[in-house]
């Protein structure tokens, strides 16, 4: 036990955790004790699981503020759901579908990310931040205006409107402008977004471990440092923000195929910040984290629902006390020492 | 050592959070979700003698349907309805007018008879298609038997093919575009879709000489302001209406109108058709207004709450004609009464969303009274579901079933779930809708 390393011990739990959840929801959903409101947001908390890992590479590990990766998300979400409704007929084995629609997805998000990387992360800081956020919006107001169909013949794209698709009767638009894509077909399961999750820390944490990931936190501790070394800032920049576009992307495309219509609106401004804020308060570089923040917070908003019109409040207020909590060294010593106490007593109690 | 122990903390934490949701979330939301002055506890007893509480209905009720008058059984029992809307957030005058709407409505049927009541929770959904699958989740937890739901379109998509696999009935009051019913027999509309809408003002423009040149500003992120002016547009072209200019915002550019107004004035024209939310249409007509440019502004029932907008100035609204369904100023005994019911309870004039929510808890209660008639009587007392999904749809789709609400008389529904009933246009005057 002893030759394994502190970085490969913590990857270990990190999967350990993973498999738990996954194990004991599975075990609830099967003996019907789980709540219709929590089964139906096992994939959502996925999703954002893999969300705030992609974001925490790209912010912690990379030390960039991105404020558009809900932009990636939408590119893989839309790309994702154009695949699985074209292949409908031609695979009907759904499984195979999904896998498809999420490797697409991330394929086309990573391009995205790679157009928008080049021109970007030559900026620094609080400029980075900003472009990034506008390159979310373009994406969102591209989708807007993009209009998807399928026929016999093939794909049709047009950016006017649904009716200068130019399609034969019986063909179905599948993306409609700001209506976004209907009637999709859900076949995200529980199951696929638990091993997304698994790979995306698998890639994540192999990726942070290996020669790479040592240059890309030697570029964000001290770039001038690591470009007098010979590092290939760009290189190792680009390297993680694609990555992080493209893990984006598959999350997209596994939270669209589990709703039956997705709007280019949900990947706004708001959606991005949201992912931040599972980062920021799981911790920034922390992937095990911004896991628990995203889940607990995915799911804090639905816990509230007594309070009512008050939630939202009541939520941000939940917020705002655990950023102190964990920022403020006398609380952390309290809560410590408290756990200590409780830790001993218990500790007597077996004694 | 103290990373680890503070990593499995928070995992317990986490878990123990969920599951402890899991159990008592029914609970906690029965107790506080409920806007209704019905006491479950008390649910009537199933008494098949009770002297026909339907036939009283539809005596005193003008929105009972009106074959229900000879009603050979009785319904009992009480029904967990549930709604979703959005409580909060930007389309939150939506969602409160359907949540107080639908309180009269329960509140009144509850009042006619001691062995039918309505238990009625609504839950948030904050306007997102996500958010809206998780209400209507926490409202199957709940033990709701019906729907009425979603308030607003993208959601409601979302949440009507989950109740589609799950065999949940839905009657939405406000959801109006024809995604929302394609291919599902579960859900069915009180409002009119947005073909219908787009198409009627087209028409009602042209044959009422509203205008010579007409422009059109809607928003182009938006799903129900694209879907009607795109009816719009193709039904003006087929009756040789003149459209002169067509301009688009977004949610992102919703604050500065003088761009797409000053074309429409440029391009001389008399009436502006407005597709949209009235947030947006309230700031072009200020706009309009301060660049001494008044068409006629023409608008649909999103249009509908303008009056009841904080902070506007509603003389900037004087003239404005909306298609809407409902007139608060109408002077049946229904409207009136309903109209000063919300206003003691909301303190504002009931807009369409409103009067279609009140009509949605009446056509639940009259099709379950035509079904107990029809068939000796009917206990709602823990029924499935899904066994009362195939009731209601059974009802629905009746070509003799039809109910005499607020915001129209005689509603019958298509099989796909669409209403038929005719559109009324109001105007506003001295800050008041009237209808024309």
């Amino acid at each position: 036990m002893k030759k394994i390393s502190k970085s490969a011990r913590s990857s270990f739990i990190n999967y350990g955790i993973v498999l738990i959840f996954f194990l004991f929801f599975q075990i609830m959903l099967s003996t019907g004790k789980l709540s219709n409101s929590l089964s139906g947001q096992l994939i959502p908390i996925c999703t954002y699981v893999i969300m705030a890992l992609a974001l925490n590479l790209v912010v912690g590990i990379s030390g960039e503020l991105s404020l558009g990766h809900a932009g990636f998300m939408s590119v893989g979400a839309f790309s994702g759901v154009v695949v699985a409704t074209a292949l409908k007929d031609v695979i009907t084995v759904s499984p195979i579908r999904l896998i498809l629609a999420i490797v697409i997805g991330a394929v086309l998000a990573a391009v995205a990310g790679t157009i928008i990387g080049i021109p970007v992360l030559r900026l620094q800081g609080d400029y980075l931040a900003i472009v990034t956020l506008a390159f979310g919006e373009i994406i969102k107001n591209v989708l807007n205006c993009l209009y998807i169909g399928a026929d016999s013949k093939g794909l049709h794209f047009s950016m006017k409107d649904g009716n200068s698709l130019n399609m034969e009767t019986g063909g179905t638009v599948i993306i409609n402008g700001p209506q976004g894509a209907l009637g999709i077909q859900k076949i995200s399961t529980f199951a696929a977004a638990i091993i997304l999750v698994l790979i995306v820390l698998f890639i994540i944490q192999n990726l942070v471990n290996s020669r790479a990931g040592r240059a890309i936190k030697a570029i964000r501790d001290n770039r001038i440092a690591a470009e007098s070394c010979g590092l290939n800032i760009m290189k190792y920049k680009m390297m993680a923000f694609v990555l992080s576009a493209a893990i984006a992307g598959a999350a997209g495309a596994l939270y669209a195929l589990n709703y039956s219509t997705v709007v280019p609106k949900k990947f706004d401004f708001n959606t991005s910040i949201l992912v931040l804020v599972f980062v920021v308060l799981g911790g920034i570089g922390n992937l095990r984290g911004s896991m628990i923040a995203a889940a607990i917070l995915t799911v804090l908003p639905e816990l509230l629902r007594q309070f009512q019109d008050y939630r939202m409040l009541v939520y941000a207020i939940v917020l705002i006390l655990v950023m102190i909590i964990t920022n403020n060294s006398k609380a952390k010593d309290l809560l410590g020492r408290v756990g200590a106490k409780i830790f001993k007593k218990s500790a007597v109690q077996k004694g | 050592m103290k990373k680890k122990l503070l990593a499995i903390l928070l995992t317990t934490a986490m878990v123990c959070s969920l599951t402890a949701c899991g159990g008592d979330s029914a609970g906690s939301t029965a107790d506080t979700g409920s806007n209704t002055a019905a006491d479950t506890n008390a649910a009537a007893p199933a008494d098949t003698n009770a002297a026909a509480p339907a036939d009283n209905a539809a005596d005193t009720n003008a929105a009972a349907p009106a074959d229900n008058a000879g009603g050979s059984g009785s319904l009992t029992g009480t029904l967990n309805l549930g709604v979703i809307g959005p409580l909060t957030g930007p389309a939150a005058l939506y969602g409160n007018a359907v949540d107080n709407g639908a309180a009269i409505a329960v509140e009144e049927i509850n009042a006619l008879s001691s062995d039918f009541k309505i238990e009625l929770n609504s839950q948030d959904d904050e306007h997102d298609a996500e958010k809206s699958v998780n209400a209507y989740n926490n409202l199957k937890d709940w033990g709701a038997q019906a729907i009425v739901g979603c308030v607003t379109t993208t959601p409601c998509v979302a949440v009507s093919s989950e109740a589609y696999s799950d065999r949940m009935f839905m009657l939405t009051p406000s959801a109006s575009a024809t995604s929302v019913t394609e291919g599902k027999d579960n859900m069915f509309q009180l409002c009119f879709s947005d073909p219908n809408q787009g198409s009627a003002s087209a028409t009602y423009i042209s044959e009422n000489n509203l205008a010579e040149k007409v422009a059109v500003i809607y928003n182009n992120s938006d799903a129900y302001s694209t879907g009607i002016y795109q009816t719009f547009q193709a039904e003006a072209d087929s009756i040789g209406l003149d459209v002169v200019s067509v301009t688009t915002f977004t949610d992102d550019t919703a604050n500065d109108f003088s761009v797409q107004l000053t074309e429409a004035q440029n391009a001389e024209a008399d009436l502006i058709f407005l597709p949209i939310y009235y947030t947006p249409a309230s700031l072009i007509m200020q706009q309009a207004a301060s660049m001494n440019y008044a068409p006629t502004m023409f608008g649909v029932d999103g249009m509908d709450g303008i009056l009841s907008l904080e902070g506007f100035d509603t003389s900037l609204a004087e003239g404005v004609m909306l298609l809407t369904p409902f007139s608060a100023d109408a002077k049946d005994d229904a409207t009136v009464s309903f109209v000063s019911k919300y206003q003691a309870k909301a303190g504002e004039i009931p807009s369409q969303f409103a009067a279609d929510a009140y009509d949605c808890a009446y056509a639940i209660y009259a099709a379950l009274s035509y079904y107990a008639d029809n068939n000796g009587g009917y206990n709602v007392d823990g029924v499935d579901y899904t066994e009362l999904c195939e009731i209601l749809i059974s009802v629905f789709s009746d070509s003799n079933f039809s109910v005499d609400g607020i915001t129209g008389a005689g509603m019958t529904w298509t099989a796909n779930g669409e209403v038929n009933k005719a559109p009324r246009a109001v105007v506003i005057e001295n800050g008041e809708y009237v209808g024309l």
